[in-house]
């Protein structure tokens, strides 16, 4: 199966638990089911290429110019994770299937489940590094829903905020990380990079990047000091914590340093920190995890230490602390997996994960305690299971490394470790299911019913199968190992056995057991002593930290940012004007080349007209109505400008939009104070104004200085000029440019322009529905109100302009490719034909009338044009390609037809509906309690008072 | 020929000057009000007389479309003056 599908598959599937949760739980889990199996199938057809030691490829371009490829890659150890991935994910959704109450929103649980399998699945099939990024990131959004799946849970909330903020602080160091490895190599593919390990090593940024990839790889991995977020990611359902904090996105830190093992591994940088922070992660966590009392924290815990014992086989670039450190993955993740299901059992039959509450549940649950026995064995090292080979393989290796100059330091520490690990695995034997039978378990424990049970047994098969015949692993576990060193060093020879002789790892092996039981025997003074030692608790240094951080943003951002526009304005102007001050003062400007136009007294008569509109605007801007009308004048100055310097389409929308703002601005000024307050002093009004008038300045000396010169470069509008008709079919290049050159930005822009619409809507109705309804409705108008609503007049005529109104948009939308016009100013015309019905005869009457709702227009809109452009697909072209040719129906003169005017349709729906959907909104608004809707157009007419008898009886007849 | 463009110059520099002339008047009254009623008044006036201005514009410049632009004016530069209007009287533009 295509790569590609491997990967898409979890991602597509992750649409059908939703749709499938009405039809039950067994529906909703059989379809998450199949879409992992399918993947797991997929997967699996791989295997006969990736054994005989072929890398699968799959490449489709991306984004090439950014070096950004959707290039996957399947080698020995991509093929291990997957199987992993999909593997463990097979046994936990039957799992989950079971454990999930019917309290619980199921769909809801596998959407996420299936989004994490898909962005896993991707980090290790990524052959592109930015590609692994997003997937990356991914991880940790999908892995923040399913911790936080219970929302109801403070801690579940809690810890997935917690490590959201780890695993995404870590992710944003590695985009550095990455992006300083992709500019040494100069290239972002994984092949390339894999194959420079000197050219890396040898750059001065090598230990930047490394230090900040291996902080993605902590984090995410919880290495210390990030150890602390994992438990308490453990508020997480079970499942939950068996698949994410067991198997699979914990090891991704772990995967990503196997992935770059060749590049970055082998120098004094990688081995001191790599492995000092694994060695001490290692031991930290086993001693932390001894003294837990939650089932699941222990487990957490002693994942944290075994995630850590796999870090420093990888940090000591070794070979055989490379095939180690996969063997022990493997191992891991089966019997980690194994005891966190078992857990989930426990705590779903027991109704507790306390250990101090529970014990004895061996003659009560057999089955759970064979499953957990074997596994916790297997954690301890104990031979015939598999825990035991890979933890030997790890001794070995500590025996062979030296870390600060001292020989024993390592290995003294690996069985100090490993004396804990065997510790806590004979305490979750002894302490849950050994031991007397009580009777004050919170519930009556029994074995589940195999839907629960089953999935760990099959892992505790591999954990047995493997322990007592490792040679059945060996060969993958090499082959695995080879992807893994990549060539920069031969894969050892040794073989996976039980009995290795009489070398010191037995030794150690053998003391790390012995001394695990004597820990157990002493058990209850060493909590005691553990109890009263003083200890920094992880939770509230990571609040106070965050808190101080926060409280840090908050002092840097609130002077800037407080929601006053007044201050944006102020920061925003005098930070232009200084940069412009900056440029002009250090540059130098060219002579100017353009000579100064005469300026006519018709232009100075408009000119002294706009300066008095605006200096009375600023003068009298308290009263909100008159500053209202001297809006207009500035508007319609500004379009006769546009008509006088020969910008005719300019003009038209300007003026349309002018008439749109003002019905706005009205509608808004209803519910507003007539007059603005005086609410600022003296001394920051002479400030404001000092500010207003440096950036006014500014921009008059910009423009004056810029329309005397030449542009420097050649301008673009030459290109839009010369390509217009040759390139797009029209010769109005305003449009042309809209609708076809930047189609793209047009589209973007109308569905912007649809989105304000809706919200606008949406939040009209919010408030509608909210407290403020009461105060609307019974809001007393705060003038004298005339008495004809809608005066007859009025209404006749606009109903006799409509047309005539309508028909001039439709001429002004079609002739708009060759002419002024388009769908833009067609759409503003249309709304303020619509708009004049609104005010002359009504809200009630005109909504009656309307056939098709404002957003069904807009959708419409951005629909049509949204298909215009993939219509371009079908003939193999990129999206939004336009298409014109000239037709001729005989009685007509010839005529173009041009895919354009589709697109430009588009646009004419989103802005009718966008500017109704938000006049309408706002008129909404105003609607009164003690005013009863009137379905009648006029609010006098003679015809209805008394109707002439001759007018009705035609009626009559006709029915 | 030339006495009749001759003609139609000196026309057009008389319209554009009355025009303007009525621009700035109009703007006085509105600066002077004082009533809203005077001031939207004295807008709407103003748009009648940029219309003049966009077609005398558009003979002197002998192109076409300044008369669509016009065509424009005229059909809905009523509609501001009426929202203004009914927002006086009433406070509430669509009810």
């Amino acid at each position: 199966m295509s790569l590609f599908l491997i990967v898409a598959l979890p991602f597509f599937g992750a649409l059908l638990p939703g749709l499938m949760n009405s039809a039950g739980r067994s529906a909703c889990a059989g379809v998450t089911f199949t879409v992992s199996l399918a993947a797991f199938v997929g997967l699996l057809t791989n295997l006969p290429s990736v054994l005989s030691g072929d890398v699968v490829m799959a490449r489709v371009d991306w984004m090439p110019a950014l070096g950004l490829n959707f290039t996957l890659m399947l080698d020995g150890l991509g093929f291990f994770f997957a199987l992993l991935i999909l593997g463990i994910g097979l046994l936990i959704i039957a799992y989950a299937r079971h454990y999930l109450s019917r309290d619980d929103n199921m769909g809801e649980f596998f959407t996420y489940l299936l989004l994490f399998q898909g962005a896993m699945v991707g980090i290790v099939l990524s052959d592109n590094i930015l590609l692994l990024l997003i997937f990356w990131e991914l991880t940790s959004l999908s892995s923040f829903l399913l911790i936080g799946y219970w929302k109801h849970l403070p801690e579940g909330r809690q810890g997935a905020r917690m490590a959201l903020v780890v695993t995404g602080t870590g992710g944003l160091a590695m985009i550095g990380g990455m992006l300083i490895l992709g500019q040494i190599v100069g290239s972002y593919d994984l092949s390339v990079i894999l194959a420079n390990r000197d050219l890396i090593q040898a750059d001065p940024l090598y230990v930047p990047a490394l230090i900040l990839i291996l902080l993605g790889c902590f984090t995410k991995s919880a290495q210390f000091p990030f150890h602390f977020w994992l438990p308490h990611a453990m508020a997480a359902p079970t499942p939950v914590s068996a698949y994410l904090h067991s198997a699979t996105m914990v090891k991704a830190g772990l995967f990503l340093m196997a992935r770059m093992w060749p590049v970055l591994s082998g120098t004094p940088e990688w081995f001191m920190i790599v492995t000092t922070a694994g060695l001490v992660t290692m031991v930290l966590a086993a001693v932390i995890a001894l003294f837990k009392h939650d089932l699941k924290a222990l487990l957490a815990f002693s994942t944290v230490s075994h995630l850590g014992l796999i870090t420093m086989l990888l940090g000591t670039g070794t070979a055989f602390g490379a095939m180690a450190a996969m063997f022990h993955i493997l191992n891991h993740a089966t019997f980690k997996a194994a005891l966190f299901m078992s857990a989930g059992i426990v705590d779903h039959e027991a109704h507790t994960r306390d250990i101090r509450r529970l014990g004895g549940l061996r003659t009560l649950m057999p089955v759970t305690f064979v499953i957990v026995t074997l596994a916790a064995l297997s954690m301890a090292g104990i031979p015939l299971l598999n825990g035991f080979l890979s933890k030997e393989m790890m001794l070995e290796e500590a025996t062979h490394t030296t870390l600060f100059g001292m020989p024993w330091l390592v290995p003294a520490l690996a069985t100090f470790g490993s004396l804990f690990s065997a510790a806590y695995c004979f305490r979750l034997i002894g302490h849950v299911f050994l031991g007397p039978v009580r009777n004050d378990y919170p519930a009556k424990p029994h074995d589940p019913g195999a839907g629960l049970w089953l999935p760990p047994a099959i892992l505790v098969v591999f954990v047995v199968g493997i322990g007592i015949a490792p040679f059945l692993a060996e060969p993958f576990v090499k082959l695995v190992t080879a992807s893994v060193l990549g060539g920069e060093a031969e894969v050892p020879k040794a073989y996976f056995k039980i009995w290795h002789g009489l070398v010191p790892a037995l030794f150690m092996s053998i003391a790390a057991v012995v001394g695990g039981l004597l820990l157990m025997a002493v058990y209850n003074p060493a909590l005691r002593l553990w109890d009263a030692a003083p200890r920094p608790e992880a939770k509230v240094i990571f609040e106070a930290i965050v808190e101080a951080v926060a409280r840090l943003a908050r002092r840097l951002i609130l002077p800037l940012h407080n929601g006053a526009f007044t201050r944006y304005a102020v920061i925003g102007a005098i930070a232009i004007v200084a940069a412009g001050l900056h440029a002009w003062i250090s540059g130098t400007a060219a002579a100017p080349t353009r000579t100064m136009q005469p300026a006519t007294p018709i232009a100075i008569a408009g000119w002294l007209m706009l300066v008095g509109a605006t200096c009375g605007l600023v003068l009298m801007h308290r009263d909100r109505l008159l500053s209202l009308i001297l809006i207009g004048i500035v508007g319609l100055m500004v379009s006769i400008g546009f008509a006088f310097f020969s910008a005719p389409d300019l003009a038209m929308t300007q003026f349309t939009v002018e008439v749109v703002t003002i019905i706005l601005l009205l509608l808004a000024l209803n519910f507003l104070p007539k007059r603005t307050p005086v609410e600022s002093s003296v001394l920051r009004r002479v400030r404001d104004a000092g500010v207003a008038i440096a950036g006014g300045l500014a921009t008059f000396t910009l423009a004056y200085h810029y329309l005397l010169r030449d542009a420097i470069g050649t301008p673009i509008s030459e290109f839009h000029l010369a390509n217009s008709y040759k390139g797009g079919g029209g010769t109005n290049v305003v449009n042309v440019i809209l609708v076809d050159f930047r189609g793209f930005d047009t589209y973007g822009e109308i569905i912007v322009l649809g989105i304000a619409a809706l919200l606008i809507y949406a939040l009209t109705e919010t408030l509608l529905r909210g407290p403020v309804r009461a105060r609307l409705l019974n809001r007393k108008p705060d003038q004298p109100r005339a008495g004809d609503m809608h005066p007859m007049m009025m209404v006749v005529l606009t109903r006799v302009v409509m047309p005539v109104v309508l028909m001039v948009g439709f001429y002004i939308f079609l002739r708009g490719h060759n002419e002024p016009g388009g769908g833009f100013i067609a759409g503003l015309i249309v709304s303020i034909a619509v708009v004049m019905q609104y005010m002359a005869s009504g809200f009630a009457w005109t909504s009656a009338r309307l056939k098709y709702p404002y957003h069904g227009v807009i959708g419409a809109g951005v629909l049509i044009a949204g298909l215009t452009g993939i219509g371009s697909w079908f003939v193999g072209k990129p999206f939004l390609t336009s298409d014109f040719t000239y037709v001729r129906i005989p009685p007509f003169q010839e005529f173009e037809l041009a895919t354009a005017a589709l697109f430009d349709l588009g646009v004419f729906l989103s802005v009718v509906g966008a500017v109704m959907l938000s006049l309408e909104s706002f008129s909404r608004l105003a609607r009164r309690a003690d005013e009863t809707d009137s379905e009648y157009p006029m609010d006098i007419d003679p015809s209805r008072d008394n109707p002439p008898p001759d007018a009705v009886q035609p009626a009559r007849e006709s029915v | 020929m030339t006495s009749a463009l001759g003609l139609l110059n000196i026309a057009l520099v008389i319209a554009f000057v009355s025009l303007a002339l009525g621009q700035v008047l109009s703007m006085v009254r509105l600066m002077l009000g004082p009533t809203y009623g005077d001031r939207i008044l004295a807008l709407d006036t103003m748009v009648i007389n940029a219309l003049g201005l966009v077609v005398v514009i558009g003979i002197r410049q002998g192109v076409q479309i300044y008369f669509e632009v016009s065509l424009l004016i005229a059909m809905l530069g009523f509609v501001s003056t009426v929202a203004l209007a009914r927002f006086i009287l009433r406070g509430d533009i669509i009810e």
